[in-house]
């Protein structure tokens, strides 16, 4: 055995459960960033040689999903709605005090690790506009002073 | 006796808040000695009112919202388990005008049942569809899907008989049924909603067609943002294998089907069906060309069905009413009902299914309300965010696919979003060439660089630069999209920026004559 990192054995795991699957790359995509918080870059080879693709391959594919992240995620990952219903209701003007309160941008996690901030196109919650996710949590009608307690909360349970 | 009080699971209500309502509801129920069964329902999909308690009572269920936590001890001060007067009280949930308008037949369910309850499913006429599917042969199951008139609900709107007929007499040892979940469409949720609020109606409509066209697998192809449904999917499904609805021998039939879900990673794309197959073989959800149909060549290169989850949850009441009851709904080539979605300024935000024919005005105005903010309505997008934007003039429009069609305007998805007098439609084009860029799986070029030029081209725009050279240049960046991408991404976002242009000229800086010029 070459592989040196800890990460191996969690990625082994999954890999041996799903990898009968048929399609099954995506859901050990999954698993591994369900388990871990991103793909590690040293799981690639891993999966490739699992799966019988060329690293290329794998790479590819993770690269072509915004969902998945070959970066660790802070605490707690934010998905903002940057969508048409959300920007009826103000967005924009949401936007950019998410991004002034956390002091990031978009794709970008917090000094402290806390937060991280992804755009997203939609989360089905339109008739709650606006609308974001942190975690699997949803929030609807979500304004800049509802916004500030949210975060305020979940930083007081850190 | 125990008195039954639902408060919804739908990820829009716990989105208000009703996680910690129905907790505070239990924890009351228990200090005052009152035994109460507390049932997490589907929403009703009024979600001006959500979170919204219902109370069943000897005359129905009576409802009272929106309740926040702070209400529940008031509530139960003025004994609301009994349908006690309350400024919270709305009466009967199913008087309530918005819901009582409706038609539901797709949404029959929806908030009433519990989602993962499958007695509770079977009591509502769960199930009677596939009972009947199982006595017939192959092609009258799939006779009764033409008859009923549906078509697909994606926003495609091809006719869902027609797909299944070709996906049953292409022989083969494997075929698939695939439901695309990809509700990627922004401004709608009712795919969401169904999947949460009635998970079972979607298994037995997959069951079905797996039947009608020899399918023994299926995939749910669920987009990653909908952790809820998740949830609901695959709990519903493991009760529906363990109660034989699923399985190797159906019912004790003798045939098969399987069903499992997989989870998209956050591609728009994928909501595009050659897409989407690419993404369930754990490739780049890259769009392929057709032909092959997916009918004839899809999933591992096997016939497939690939439907919407809206399509395949009409099915189960079409096989259990017959094809002429739900075509008896609608109007001219539009047949049955449209689960309309309303969404961003609007007082009265929420689902309303409804027989096709309706205009857009009274959806706005008499389900609507009007703008959330009081000011008049500048722009309704119909149809997601490739659909166009349709200025108060063609508010009268009929919800009708081809009375859409004729006004160079998609019904799509049934999504509405609509917009005050403070939007800037130049914005919102330069969104739309945004989201195309972002979203371009990158195969054509039209869509891969068209969209990024369409951008800068707006940027400009926007600042008033050269506009005499570059109104002309977008049309034509528009035209070049419009016919040479080769799927509905880059061949629809001309859709929002042309009609936002063609409707709302001022707000691009020129006036309707240069515009026309």
């Amino acid at each position: 055995m070459t592989q040196p990192s800890t990460t191996q054995p969690t990625v082994q795991d999954i890999i041996a459960a799903l990898k009968d699957k048929p399609g099954a790359l995506l859901p050990i995509l999954h698993g591994i960033q369900d388990a871990m918080g991103y793909i590690p870059s040293d799981s690639v080879p891993v999966i490739a040689k699992a799966l019988n693709l060329s690293r290329a391959e794998v790479h590819g594919v993770i690269s072509f999903y915004h969902y998945f992240r070959e970066t660790p995620p802070g605490k707690h990952t934010l998905h903002l709605c940057r969508a048409e219903s959300c920007q009826a209701m103000g967005a924009s003007k949401l936007e950019a005090h998410v991004k002034t309160k956390l002091g990031i941008d978009f794709h970008e996690t917090t000094t402290d690790g806390q937060f991280s901030l992804e755009p997203v196109y939609c989360l089905g919650n339109c008739a709650c506009s606006p609308a974001m996710q942190i975690g699997h949590d949803i929030y609807g009608r979500v304004s800049a002073d509802t916004f500030d307690q949210i975060i305020n909360e979940l930083e007081q349970s850190a | 006796m125990s008195i039954t009080v639902y408060v919804p699971c739908d990820s829009g209500a716990i989105s208000l808040g009703a996680d910690r309502i129905a907790a505070t509801i239990a924890q009351q129920a228990q200090q005052r000695g009152l035994e109460i069964t507390l049932v997490r329902n589907g929403s009703r999909g009024m979600y001006w009112l959500e979170p919204m308690v219902e109370v069943a009572t000897e005359q129905g269920r009576v409802a009272f919202g929106p309740v926040q936590a702070g209400d529940v001890a008031g509530l139960f001060d003025a004994d609301f388990i009994s349908g006690g007067s309350h400024p919270l009280n709305l009466g009967l949930t199913e008087e309530l005008d918005y819901f009582k308008k409706q038609q539901r037949l797709t949404f029959a369910r929806v908030g009433i049942t519990d989602p993962i309850n499958l007695d509770d499913y079977l009591a509502n006429d769960g199930y009677r569809g596939l009972n009947n599917a199982l006595a017939m042969a192959q092609a009258d199951i799939v006779k009764a899907v033409t008859d009923s008139g549906l078509r697909g609900r994606g926003g495609a709107a091809f006719p869902t008989g027609i797909k299944w007929n070709t996906v049953l007499n292409t022989p083969s040892a494997q075929k698939y049924i695939i439901c695309n979940a990809d509700e990627g469409d922004s401004g709608t949720f009712s795919d969401r909603m169904v999947m949460e609020g009635d998970p079972f109606v979607l298994i037995e409509g997959m069951t079905i067609a797996g039947l009608a066209v020899g399918a023994t697998q299926g995939y749910i192809y669920l987009r990653v943002e909908y952790p809820h449904a998740h949830k609901a999917l695959n709990a519903a499904i493991e009760k529906a294998y363990q109660a034989g609805y699923l399985g190797d021998n159906l019912l004790g039939s003798g045939k098969a089907f399987h069903l499992e879900v997989r989870l998209g990673a956050g591609a728009y794309v994928c909501g595009e069906e050659t897409s989407l197959m690419e993404s369930l073989e754990g490739k780049r959800g890259l769009v392929r060309f057709k032909p092959p149909l997916p009918a004839i060549k899809g999933l591992f290169g096997q016939p497939t069905v690939v439907n919407n989850v809206i399509s395949l949850a009409s099915v189960p009441i079409i096989l259990d009413k017959g094809g002429d009851y739900y075509r008896d709904f609608g109007m001219g080539r539009s047949r049955g009902t449209l689960p309309l979605q309303l969404a961003g300024n609007l007082k009265h935000t929420g689902l309303v299914e409804i027989a096709f024919g309706l205009t857009l005005r009274e959806l706005l105005y008499d389900f609507g309300g009007g703008s959330a903010s009081g000011k008049p309505i500048k722009a309704v997008q119909v149809g997601g965010p490739l659909g166009a934007y349709l200025p108060e003039s063609q508010f009268d429009t009929p919800l009708d696919y081809e009375a859409f069609a004729a006004i160079w305007a998609v019904l799509g998805h049934g999504g509405v979003v609509a917009f005050d007098d403070t939007a800037d439609m130049a914005a919102m084009a330069k969104y739309s060439m945004e989201f195309c860029a972002i979203e371009s799986c990158g195969k054509c070029t039209p869509c891969r660089i068209g969209s990024t030029r369409g951008y800068e081209l707006m940027d400009e725009i926007m600042q008033g630069q050269d506009l005499d050279k570059n109104i002309p240049l977008l049309r034509s960046l528009c035209d070049t999209l419009l016919n040479g991408s080769l799927c509905a991404l880059g061949g629809m976002t001309p859709y929002p920026v042309l009609s936002a242009l063609n409707h709302f000229p001022e707000d691009f800086g020129v006036n309707e004559k240069a515009n026309v010029a």
